[in-house]
């Protein structure tokens, strides 16, 4: 391990950026990646694929809640935290590791995440890290509403918030974006910003708007993007599952073209691609397919990751097992720094 | 409290059958960890409630648990005695709440990673109780039937992808009076096949003309009732510290009268359609999500003979708030979003009847309601087959009955 920190320690600098994104709300395999779900991600599949190292087994061990979850996968540990109360993770995030080892400012590492109960997800409360040392988070659904100033009635369907509980909305607290901050950090005026969130159809898409800004503005080299749409399978119409998913491709795709498109980010990106987690099996008779992550079942903790950008073997695929803690670890080797408290290891594939 | 404390009158508060059953086995409960019993009064406290197979299935259950020697309790609970619990949970009032220990019990597994020990516990007690158990077949080979895709005008992609490599395939069926016909059927094999809550019509918007042997669901018939519903979540949502959990202890607490259902009506059937709406997740806004889950209820707890599952346009997506509010505006539908949910949805419908005795034998048979396209699985029905002969339902029925 040592030597391999140091390899990658002296190969990394600080132009190299690493974008994340959580393939939103929980997506099997057989609606992604297996053949008779391939229809489903064109993009994921055409344009991805031969370019990226695929990752065909990702294992979740921890519990199979949106919020804890992504927790997980931003911490490398498996968190214990509410998933439906609006808490830090206990452990450092890869944000904290990444900012407080390499001196990064704060504008260096951001997170775009889905609803209101995300907005904690950026730093810790682990003392050795914690305050000071966490991810900017913006809330897009948080500033639209903010924007609208209560008259909100042509964005609601931007405003969905949380597909699982979804009466459930968590007041705000800790570090809030501003709302002058739109124009500020994203150069946005509140008119143009409602102006264009009136052209979009969801909540993702308002996250992959703003984290264009975000690029286009600060050109963060940690910028890590939580998608949810594809949660609406908790409503348990199929169609709309699967009209989440192909949405998801599809911006997954268009956030690609702007990482190539924009000077700060093309050719010294890497981009990698994970769900959270899966879905129950049909064939679990304790779940209702689809619908929800409740049983823990194979299907449901078994997901996959797409990596693509320089250094990374194109049009590979791994069979091998890792796990969903391995992503921050990975990060760490890839960033140069060392995610010391986390529990799992670096990817070598992609090192 | 441990179970070893259990006492008869700690079970006062449940309905007179229910509480008979229980007290009647208090010694064999008294032996079992505490990590299994609240799931079993769970079930034990809605007996009085129950349809018949889940009476027999949960008298056989405590009968087979009654007659373990200690050797053998040792021996069938142990994965679940080495499941560690809170104190908080000891001290839950598990006896009088034995639905909301259990949905605590699942966040204290997923908290603190046993939750894969619990569901091999679990698997495992559920294959000794099966063997233990005497599988009765049906009294006739079980028949699913479900229509889908009703208002579409034409639809291009392929239907029962799923479906097809388990049977055949029809793509040039009479499509005229299929709905009656079928209606029909099962009515007929009502009247043959005489159990009380054996055959079942479950519709996604208004239920059509039918026989009086049949249970009828009908989406558009609990129109009142998910109303009611609807507005007392907005009454409990707008309340200071309502949280998600709060709010599911709070549904699942309803019971029909509290919605609005008559007193005399069916109890067994009234709770059974309140559950679909307070436990279902979806049920309450979108129909072919109703028609599916209370597709998936009836098969797990009635075990029909006959299910006819007819799937109705849903109302188009719109924020969820927005659905969940009560109104009185014809929804705009969605009919090919509904096409696409009702296929899944007879996907799902036949892997749950496949779950019950008889599953070599039973029958299924998909139909795209006014059009040319079925599918039936049979034993009788070679497998990923298609037929491009001409045919109607009357005959795809008689080749596989």
């Amino acid at each position: 391990m040592g030597t391999r920190l140091s390899f990658t320690a002296s190969s990394t600098s600080k132009k190299r950026k690493v974008v994340v994104i959580t393939f939103g709300g929980g997506a099997r395999d057989q609606e992604t990646f297996a053949p008779e779900g391939q229809e489903n991600i064109p993009h994921l599949m055409r344009e991805f694929i031969p370019q990226a190292g695929f990752f065909t087994q990702v294992i979740n061990r921890g519990i199979l809640g949106h919020y804890v979850a992504t927790a997980s996968l931003a911490t490398g540990v498996y968190e214990t935290i509410n998933n439906f109360a609006s808490l830090p993770p206990e452990n450092p995030t890869v944000f904290e590791y990444f900012r407080k080892d390499l001196k990064r400012p704060s504008s260096d590492a951001w997170v775009v995440a889905p609803s209101n109960g995300f907005n904690r997800i950026g730093e810790s409360t682990h003392r050795s890290y914690g305050p000071g040392f966490g991810a900017r988070v913006i809330l897009p659904k948080h500033l639209l509403t903010a924007a609208m100033a209560g008259r909100s009635a042509d964005y609601e369907h931007l405003l969905r918030d949380n597909y699982e509980t979804p009466y459930y909305t968590p007041e705000l607290g800790g570090r809030e974006f501003e709302l002058q901050q739109l124009e500020m950090i994203l150069k946005l005026s509140a008119d143009d910003f409602k102006a264009h969130a009136r052209t979009l159809s969801s909540p993702d898409e308002l996250s992959v708007y703003i984290a264009r800004q975000l690029m286009r503005q600060l050109a963060p080299s940690l910028l890590w993007i939580t998608m949810h749409d594809i949660d609406v399978a908790h409503a348990g119409a199929y169609s709309l599952y699967i009209e989440g998913i192909r949405r998801t491709d599809r911006l997954c795709a268009e956030l690609w073209k702007a990482i190539q498109a924009e000077p700060e980010y093309a050719g010294k990106t890497t981009l990698l691609i994970l769900p959270d987690f899966g879905r129950d099996a049909d064939d679990d008779s304790a779940g209702n397919g689809f619908q929800h992550h409740r049983t823990g079942d194979a299907l449901s903790r078994t997901t996959w990751l797409l990596a693509l950008g320089p250094g990374v073997r194109e049009g590979v695929v791994y069979d091998r097992a890792v796990d969903s803690t391995d992503l921050v670890p990975t990060l760490g080797s890839m960033l140069g720094f060392s995610a010391s408290l986390a529990q799992g290891k670096p990817i070598k594939e992609l090192l | 409290m441990l179970p070893s404390d259990l006492k008869t009158e700690q079970f006062n508060g449940y309905p007179p059958e229910a509480r008979k059953l229980v007290t009647d086995h208090l010694v064999a409960l008294r032996n079992l960890p505490l990590s299994f019993v609240p799931s079993l009064l769970r079930e034990a406290i809605d007996y009085d409630f129950k349809f018949p197979p889940e009476r027999k299935a949960l008298e056989q259950e405590l009968a087979t648990l009654k007659s373990l020697s200690a050797g053998e309790t040792v021996e069938w609970f142990q994965r679940f005695s080495k499941i560690s619990l809170s104190t908080k949970l000891e001290r839950f009032d598990w006896v009088n709440l034995p639905a909301q220990f259990v949905e605590q019990l699942s966040a204290h597994l997923w908290t603190t990673h046993q939750l894969d020990a619990f569901r091999v516990a679990a698997n495992e007690y559920a294959d000794r109780l099966r063997a233990s158990a005497r599988q009765e077949k049906p009294s006739a080979p079980r028949l699913g039937i479900a229509v889908v895709g009703q208002g579409v005008a034409s639809y291009d992609e392929p239907l029962f992808r799923k479906l097809r490599p388990h049977g055949a395939y029809f793509n040039r069926v009479n499509p005229e009076n299929g709905l009656k016909f079928l209606l029909d059927a099962v009515a007929t094999r009502a009247q043959a096949y005489p159990t009380p809550y054996g055959h079942w019509y479950i519709d996604g918007g208004l239920e059509a003309h039918h026989h009086s042997a049949l249970t009828c669901v009908s989406y558009e018939r609990l129109q009142p009732v998910r109303s009611a519903l609807l507005r007392k979540m907005q009454g409990e949502i707008e309340r200071p510290g309502m949280g998600p959990e709060a709010l599911r202890t709070t549904l699942a607490q309803m019971r029909p009268a509290d919605l609005g259902m008559a007193q005399e009506g069916d109890q067994v059937l009234d709770r059974f359609q309140v559950k679909l709406l307070t436990e279902g997740s979806g049920t309450q806004i979108f129909s072919t999500v109703f028609a599916q889950w209370a597709a998936r209820e009836a098969l797990r707890r009635a075990q029909p003979v006959t299910l006819l599952v007819r799937f109705a346009p849903r109302q188009r997506q719109k924020p969820m708030n927005e659905l969940l509010s009560p109104n009185t505006v014809a929804p705009e539908l969605d009919v090919i979003g509904s096409l696409i949910d009702a296929d899944m949805g007879a996907y799902y419908n036949w892997l749950n009847q496949q779950r019950l005795p008889g599953a070599d034998e039973a029958l299924f048979l998909v139909w795209f309601e006014g059009h040319s396209q079925a599918l039936a699985i049979a034993p009788s029905m070679p497998r990923g087959t298609e037929s491009t002969t001409a045919t109607d339902l009357a005959q795809i029925l008689s080749w596989i009955l």
